[in-house]
């Protein structure tokens, strides 16, 4: 008898000591280091917030982690005509207050896009080329174009469907307050304190992949050094945006793992074509300082010598640490409209030195390179290797870091002769094409991050005629081939693509996304070791 | 004494008047928050849209006066960020900020003081040179490098405390409360003593100068030759006197503890006012730096005023109406 009653003990105890920690699995601890602004989802275009929507609700056209396009909460999609778009709607999706998804929220949820008041950057963008919606059946949608319009699957990536109930009068703020933040997504809110912390909860009515914790507390420690010491301490689980600096610590601690994937953000030296060739360009000079009466950055041969003046494998891995592949265009491989056989350029200062002797620059000249040093990973620092690369060919670099947030007006007023700046590419060539490489025009909406103003009128064309070519494989080729110019003109200088990481914790997987989205539907507990 | 108060209240009007105009030009010259804001591909005319909804397009002088004119009715304007009211937003952070200036001015006093009088009684014992050897510690380390050391150390190595954060909450009259609970209070140690060390550092050395300068007075010698207990002498005697530095000193480190409390919060992720200063001032969020540099000119003013009040209480020959 006595016996017995020691075994259930013993018994009880090895059943807490066991649940335990499977019970505070139950619970993960999310540390995102960009704060998050608004649950509404479509009020601020940002990366954090997209994340945020994507764990409450979904999108018609989703994307898996290496941004190709999923079925989202349309199970397929197609051109019935030229400038006719049908969506098939999944059937039985319900929202968090069990309202039924259908056509109807499409709808509402796309007119709602270009309302939403006081939005700093808003996603009006995306219904702008729908011009009529047709509720064909309830499962079944068409959007009516203007023109033939072959981005409109990889804009639907982009809006997160609402419900026109529950949704008809709701403002920011009560997104906000939790009230209104009700998607179909695998998570409900449960509290939200602005730039704190979102809680959440599992959704278990989800249609898709269930998620693997019964709730998440998804908190902001913008701090790095702040963020990798919770980690250590056990506070959180999962990390994002991982210093650098901390890389070869955390990858030998055996309780740490890291998840890591080549992204989408492109880190490049943008250069000034807009000074003609014979006007002086803003920071650059003779050896003496004086004004040089052209502009050397018209001229491809310096461009090109001031490319392969940069040893760019010595910043990914002495600077990056690692952390990023080097490369000569936009996409990574293995995207939509990547182009085959275009690679980094290869580091040659000798043959970099006679380019510039070739184009009449034999002793070089002086040069300003500007960069912002609190945006990308580590970009103060790359400029100042930039620019001892380039001295080093006889074009005389001062470096200039200044905060985001002033570098980035100056930019946009041309003030910079050449100048460090970062791209995150939708996974399709038309995305940088369009908004970096396009001649600047206001009537078209190109060129609108053109800071260069670089301009060609082929890539033009090829570009123009992309954005009417339905057949995939043909837009692709047109991409590509537009691409390829821009690389051969050197627009711009191409640098490295940032590789995302996230740390875990042991005990938890996280699966990396190219699209730097940190969303806890991609954690889950490790298999047992 | 009513005199006093409304000539310093005029006073008052004029520095938030004075200080609007500066904040305000500043703001406008670091930079433009739509390039900030915007998605990086947002077409031109997104962009103009986007300058318009926010009210940038007009000429500066007319946003100071729509701004001026709503200020008087008490609305700071609405964040760019979060499409709330900029006020809200702030107090909604200030019980946090407020909470750890709180403990960190407890915290200083209550540490500073004793070991001050201490280094000041027995100025030449071991323990008094040790004390004053820390307090040069605790002038000179820097804040960051600091907090950063206690989490490793109480977070990561011994796994005592949680490393950041604000712990569990309590509402009293709408507001919500960390100290009043144990997970609350675990969190806020480090925080607290993070932002204290340089508090607890001048309270010790203003404490002991005070104290040492005192002993040789003549109505301390006097005191002691009446025959008063030691103890009497320096609680009563000696120490109410060296309170009148060390009250303004903490006081006006008060203010400063609420509104700079910026690296301590953003180190610890302190949900406070600080961090969101520093968020809002690497977006350009103009509104909400406007509203909250208001707010601490608004509070610095009260601070002082409280201070002066203090001194008639602690001292009768401070006189309020002085000319």
């Amino acid at each position: 008898m006595r016996n017995s009653i020691r075994k259930t003990a013993m018994a009880a105890v090895s059943v807490m000591a066991v649940g335990l920690p499977a019970a505070q699995a139950q619970t993960l601890n999310m540390g995102v280091g960009s704060p998050v602004t608004s649950l509404d989802p479509h009020y601020h275009q940002l990366s954090p917030n997209n994340a945020v929507s994507d764990m409450i609700f979904d999108k018609l056209v989703g994307t898996d982690s290496a941004a190709r396009n999923i079925p989202g909460l349309a199970t397929e999609w197609r051109a019935v005509a030229p400038t006719v778009w049908e969506f098939k709607l999944r059937p039985n999706v319900t929202f968090h207050n069990g309202n039924a998804f259908t056509a109807e929220d499409v709808v509402f949820t796309i007119q709602r896009l270009p309302n939403v008041p006081n939005s700093p950057s808003s996603y009006a963008a995306y219904a702008r080329p729908i011009v009529r919606m047709e509720i064909v059946d309830p499962l079944t949608i068409r959007f009516h174009t203007r023109e033939p319009y072959p981005l409109m699957p990889l804009d639907m990536t982009n809006v997160r469907i609402l419900d026109s109930e529950t949704h008809a009068n709701a403002a920011t703020e009560d997104f906000n307050s939790g009230r209104a933040a009700i998607g179909t997504g695998p998570w409900r809110v449960v509290n939200h304190r602005n730039g704190d912390r979102i809680e959440f909860a599992r959704n278990d009515n989800y249609w898709g992949d269930k998620p693997a914790f019964e709730r998440v507390n998804y908190r902001m420690v913008t701090n790095d050094a702040t963020r990798t010491a919770s980690l250590l301490s056990g506070d959180l689980d999962v990390i994002d945006q991982v210093p650098t600096s901390d890389l070869t610590r955390l990858r030998r601690d055996p309780n740490i793992s890291l998840a890591e994937t080549v992204g989408l953000r492109l880190v490049f030296l943008g250069l000034d074509h807009l000074r003609a060739p014979d006007e002086n360009s803003p920071q650059i000079t003779d050896n003496e300082g004086r004004p040089l009466g052209r502009n050397p950055l018209r001229d491809v041969r310096v461009r090109r010598a001031l490319s392969i003046a940069i040893d760019r494998k010595a910043i990914a891995e002495r600077v990056m640490e690692g952390a990023a592949t080097p490369s000569g265009q936009f996409l990574p491989p293995g995207t939509y409209s990547h182009v085959p056989g275009l690679e980094a350029p290869e580091y040659d200062a000798d043959a970099a030195r006679r380019l510039l002797a070739e184009a009449g620059y034999p002793n070089g000249f002086r040069i300003t390179l500007s960069g912002p040093n609190d945006r990308y990973i580590n970009d103060s620092r790359i400029i100042q290797a930039v620019g001892q690369m380039w001295t080093r060919i006889g074009v005389r670099t001062a470096v200039e870091a200044q905060t985001w947030s002033t570098f980035v007006g100056r930019a946009g007023r041309q003030e910079f002769s050449s100048f460090l700046i970062g791209w995150g590419s939708n996974p399709d060539g038309s995305h940088p094409l369009r908004n970096i490489l396009a001649t600047y025009s206001r009537e078209r909406g190109w060129g609108a991050s053109n800071r260069g103003r670089f301009s060609n009128a082929e890539v033009d064309a090829l570009l123009t005629q992309s954005l009417s070519e339905l057949d995939n494989e043909k837009r692709e080729q047109l991409l590509i081939r537009a691409q390829r110019i821009a690389a051969e003109e050197v627009a711009v200088i191409p640098l490295h693509i940032q590789t995302n990481i996230w740390a875990t914790r042991r005990g938890f997987t996280h699966q990396a996304r190219v699209d730097e989205l940190t969303r806890a539907q991609d954690t889950r507990p490790a298999a047992a070791r | 004494m009513s005199v006093y108060l409304l000539r310093r209240l005029i006073q008052a009007a004029g520095v938030v008047l004075a200080m609007s105009i500066i904040v305000f030009v500043g703001v406008f010259a670091i930079g433009d928050p739509v390039e900030i804001l915007i998605s990086p591909d947002a077409d031109q005319m997104e962009r103009e849209r986007a300058i318009a909804a926010l009210g940038l397009d007009l000429p500066l002088w007319q946003q100071y006066l729509i701004f001026l004119g709503k200020a008087v009715q008490g609305d700071l304007g609405r964040s760019f960020v979060f499409n709330e009211p900029a006020l809200e937003l702030i107090l909604q952070r200030m019980p946090a900020t407020l909470e750890l200036a709180f403990a960190a001015t407890f915290g200083a006093i209550l540490i500073g003081l004793p070991l001050g009088l201490y280094a000041g009684l027995k100025p030449n014992s071991l323990a008094s040179k040790g004390i004053m050897a820390g307090s040069i510690l605790g002038f000179s380390l820097p804040t960051f490098w600091v907090g950063l050391m206690l989490i490793m150390v109480f977070a990561v190595q011994l796994g005592w405390l949680p490393s950041t954060g604000r712990g569990e909450t309590v509402e009293i009259l709408g507001t919500r409360w960390s100290f009043l609970t144990w997970d609350g209070l675990t969190h806020l140690a480090m925080p607290a003593l993070n932002l204290a060390l340089f508090k607890i550092s001048l309270v010790i050395r203003l404490t002991r100068a005070g104290v040492r300068e005192t002993m040789l007075m003549d109505y301390v010698k006097f005191a002691r030759a009446k025959g008063l207990s030691p103890f009497r002498v320096t609680f009563v005697h000696v120490f109410k006197n060296i309170l009148i530095p060390v009250v303004t000193v903490t006081g006006l480190e008060f203010g400063s503890t609420i509104a700079f409390s910026v690296v301590t919060e953003s180190i610890f992720a302190w949900p406070g006012m600080g961090k969101l200063i520093i968020d809002s001032i690497n977006v350009l969020d103009r509104p909400v730096i406007v509203a909250y540099l208001m707010i601490v000119v608004l509070m610095f003013i009260t601070i002082n005023l409280v201070v002066d009040l203090m001194y008639s209480v602690l001292d009768p020959r401070v006189r309020l109406d002085s000319k």
